[in-house]
């Protein structure tokens, strides 16, 4: 039995806590404690965790190392501050992976 | 290169044409394995990116239903209506085997079954957009659930073709051909070897038979 954590500033995800979500607010310059915050989600049970684009800009490394991993799955998520795209572009990466260049959505505005 | 290396016996060459065999065998099953894989990993990256601009779509809705609700209120009263959920969700995850790769398969159950347990308030001191705004958050998270899915089995798949892909290229482009050089060098090697044999085994015949009969002499004579 799992549980599910989200990750993000307050503002973007005070609102998963009323699902039954469990949330972990971070301030952007926080990186440092976030990543120590990923690392025990990770092996203290939480199976999804959500994070915020805005936060993952800083935890590439943390990210990557859980990609190859089956537990957790860390899936991005837009913040109230608006989409970045690095969503769709972790797609996009996989895709080119996969296949050796991106020949699926190359042509794609977003 | 390898093939110099290789030792010109019998035996070094069964070895090199056991090793060819099963090369081939490998090379062809990794290449289905890796067709198969990719077809697979196609549908599911293009479901994956559906998904994920809807869940996206579904989030930026949320939040705007958010900003608005929190417009309406005081930051202390919104932050002590939603301090105590009532509702928990729960993970349930399961693997499923496809060509060898886990991907995860996950299913939630929620806490109570009581679908407005999500508003964990009193409806006295909170605007009616609050109510809205949950509502909304709660409508997005079975598609967060199945993009979650989808999402890492997309990447854990890409990791396998790529690994499958290179083991493919490694026995296409260089343990067939060294192997194959490594055969056609002992065989010849052998060859050579029987024919040296035979040259000197007829020089030797010819030897005798001038020991035995003096052919030369009895020509000059």
């Amino acid at each position: 039995m799992y549980k599910i954590a989200v990750m993000g500033d307050y503002d973007s995800i005070y609102g998963f806590a009323s699902l039954g979500l469990a949330i972990f607010p971070f301030e952007d310059k926080d990186l440092e404690e976030a990543a120590r915050t990923v690392h025990r989600l990770a092996s203290g049970g939480y199976g999804i965790i959500y994070m915020t684009e805005h936060l993952a800009e800083g935890l590439q490394k943390e990210i990557a190392k859980y990609q190859s991993q089956l537990v957790p799955t860390i899936i991005l998520i837009p913040g109230v501050k608006g989409n970045t795209g690095r969503g769709i572009a972790q797609v996009k990466k996989s895709v080119e992976q996969a296949v050796g260049s991106d020949i699926l959505f190359g042509n794609d505005e977003n | 290169m390898a093939g110099s290396q290789v030792t010109p016996t019998r035996m070094e060459l069964t070895r090199l044409k056991r090793k060819l065999v099963t090369a081939t065998k490998g090379h062809r099953l990794l290449k289905d394995k890796r067709d198969e894989l990719m077809r697979q990993f196609l549908d599911l990256v293009r479901e994956d990116m559906e998904l994920r601009k809807k869940v996206e779509k579904g989030i930026e809705d949320a939040n705007r239903n958010f900003v608005l609700a929190k417009a309406g209120m005081s930051e202390e009263t919104l932050r002590a209506a939603l301090m105590a959920p009532k509702q928990e969700v729960y993970l349930n995850q399961d693997k499923k085997n496809v060509m060898s790769v886990d991907i995860p398969v996950f299913d939630y159950t929620t806490r109570t079954a009581d679908k407005n347990d999500i508003y964990s308030y009193g409806f006295a001191f909170t605007s009616g957009d609050l109510d809205g705004a949950v509502k909304s958050l709660s409508d997005v998270l079975p598609d967060m659930l199945k993009l979650a899915e989808i999402e890492k089995s997309c990447q854990l798949m890409a990791a396998e073709i790529e690994k499958t892909r290179r083991r493919v290229n490694a026995l296409e482009h260089v343990i067939i051909p060294e192997t194959q050089e490594g055969i056609r060098y002992i065989s010849m090697k052998l060859d050579e070897n029987e024919r040296s044999t035979q040259v000197r085994l007829m020089k030797v015949k010819d030897m005798m038979l001038e020991e035995a009969h003096k052919y030369s002499e009895k020509q000059n004579s």
